[in-house]
């Protein structure tokens, strides 16, 4: 798989935030029509990949390459959609109104406002100000937003924190549902346990991505039944926590791509 | 620049201003009166006909100059300006958006504060009432643009709120309305010779006393005019689609 086929292919990342070296030189491809899971502990550098992703992010070094072209290119602005980990709505606005104003800014035709209204289950709460919404119906109507357009890769940071089970269930099902009318979805959470319901999974621990394969091969291959005793197992193969997590026990081709 | 997207942005704003009723009435009502407060307090003094008219420059200038200081800065801290622009949106059509739907409204405010200034507190207008509105109305665009400006200075509502006296204050002491400019030490007279607002103070004179051409006028409607421009285009020029 090359740049071109993928949905986003980086090299050399390296990323620095203030004084801080958050992403050192990070690797990744990532291939098209995948519901593909980044998880790891807060602070590891989730939300800067994906900001480097959608091309919000000053990197350093190092390409990123999306839909195979250069991220935050203006010809990307209308094939990625972005949820921010604090949902970015309009507060003063109803919930039908944010939808209105994001279409007309993608382009989106106006009935979609309907279609996403309904995907993310805020038909109740059309006409509420979303200032009034919970904060699991203000990021649906975040995810809502990042809909919009029909988006060919959807990077999405965190969007079922703060949601019951039930929800949480209906998001993953319509995350599967957009990857089978070929979507490629980035998500992330620092929830293991949403991982089995991913395609493939992003692993990653002080700005390094330290495993990337199918949640079934993960568990097997660390002799675990759940992914938050998988990433456990991996940080103490790998040696002390708080240490640069070497790669012997993940060889790189698994690291830096190549579907498993 | 897209102009549906422009008006798609503009009408936005608005909207957000509708369902805030008591923002919008403040924005209508406040500058008409504090001009009728202006005017009660010199009641039977000859001052009220020779400051009135910079006091319609003045209140409808600092109310939008904060108002849009502190809408754009909201759009900043809530990710929302982040989000715009990873869309594809223009960093001029989300500033021309903005200039536009406050533009309209201080089209309203100062009309209703004009309004209130003549025909209730007998400000006496010599001139051409619609001179009166157009540097009326440059005046208020240059409070939002400058406010445009400012919020990019500014990291909390405590700063962009004290941006207010330092870019606005400054304007109003080297305008002329203490003291008319001629009579200022020769730097501070200078410096005030460059500011936009003791432009729009001296063409809102002139229009009430009647004693310049129309040319005068214009001169100093389109010197304001390009403050308001140069203050977009630094303003646009400080969104960033990429952050550190």
């Amino acid at each position: 798989m090359d740049a071109q086929a993928a949905a986003i292919s980086i090299t050399g990342l390296k990323v620095l935030r203030g004084k801080r070296l958050v992403l050192p030189g990070l690797d990744l491809l990532v291939p098209r029509g995948e519901v593909v899971g980044l998880l790891g502990p807060s602070g590891c550098g989730k939300s800067t990949l994906m900001r480097a992703i959608v091309g919000t992010q000053v990197i350093s070094a190092g390409t990123v390459t999306v839909l195979g072209d250069t991220a935050g290119s203006a010809a990307l602005r209308h094939r990625v959609g972005y949820m921010t980990q604090e949902a970015s709505v309009y507060e003063d606005l109803p919930v039908a109104d944010n939808l209105s104003y994001f279409a007309k800014i993608v382009g989106a035709p106006p009935a979609q406002v309907a279609r996403v209204i309904e995907r993310t289950d805020l038909g109740s709460e059309a006409k509420s100000m979303a200032a009034d919404l919970s904060g699991g119906q203000r990021s649906r109507l975040s995810l809502a937003i990042a809909l919009l357009g029909d988006p060919e890769l959807l990077v999405l940071d965190e969007p079922t924190v703060g949601l019951d089970p039930v929800l949480r269930v209906a998001l993953w099902e319509l995350f599967a549902e957009l990857a089978a009318e070929g979507t490629t979805l980035l998500v992330s959470s620092h929830v293991m346990d949403e991982a089995t319901r991913c395609d493939s999974l992003l692993l990653m621990r002080e700005g390094e991505i330290i495993a990337r394969e199918t949640p079934e091969s993960l568990l097997a291959r660390t002799g675990t039944d759940n992914a938050e005793d998988a990433f456990l197992a991996l940080i103490r193969d790998a040696g002390q926590p708080g240490t640069s997590v070497a790669e012997p026990h993940v060889p790189k081709h698994r690291a830096t791509g190549g579907t498993p | 620049m897209n102009i549906p997207r422009i008006l798609a942005t503009a009408a936005r704003v608005l909207n957000q201003v509708r369902h805030d009723h008591r923002t919008l009435a403040l924005l209508l009502l406040v500058p008409a009166l504090l001009v009728g407060l202006v005017a009660w307090i010199f009641t039977d003094t000859p001052v009220f006909p020779r400051i009135g008219p910079a006091m319609i420059a003045l209140f409808p200038f600092i109310v939008m100059f904060l108002v849009t200081s502190i809408a754009t800065l909201r759009e900043r801290r809530s990710g929302t300006l982040e989000r715009l622009l990873s869309l594809p949106l223009g960093k001029a059509d989300f500033i021309m958006g903005y200039a536009l739907a406050f533009g309209l409204l201080s089209v309203l405010q100062t009309a209703i504060a004009v309004g209130f200034a003549v025909w209730v507190c007998g400000l006496e207008v010599a001139g051409n009432l619609g001179l009166l509105f157009a540097v009326a109305i440059a005046d208020a665009l240059l409070g939002t643009s400058l406010g445009l400006l400012a919020s990019a200075f500014a990291r909390s509502e405590f700063q962009v709120v004290q941006f207010m006296p330092a870019f606005v204050f400054p304007q109003i002491l080297l305008g002329g309305i203490f003291l008319p400019r001629g009579e200022l030490p020769q730097v501070l007279e200078d410096i005030g010779d460059w500011l936009p607002l003791s432009h729009a103070i001296d063409a809102l004179n002139a229009v009430a006393r009647d004693d310049q051409d129309a040319g005068y006028i214009w001169l100093r409607i389109g010197f304001v005019a390009a403050w308001i421009l140069a203050a977009i285009a630094v303003g646009s020029m400080t969104l960033r689609r990429r952050t550190p």
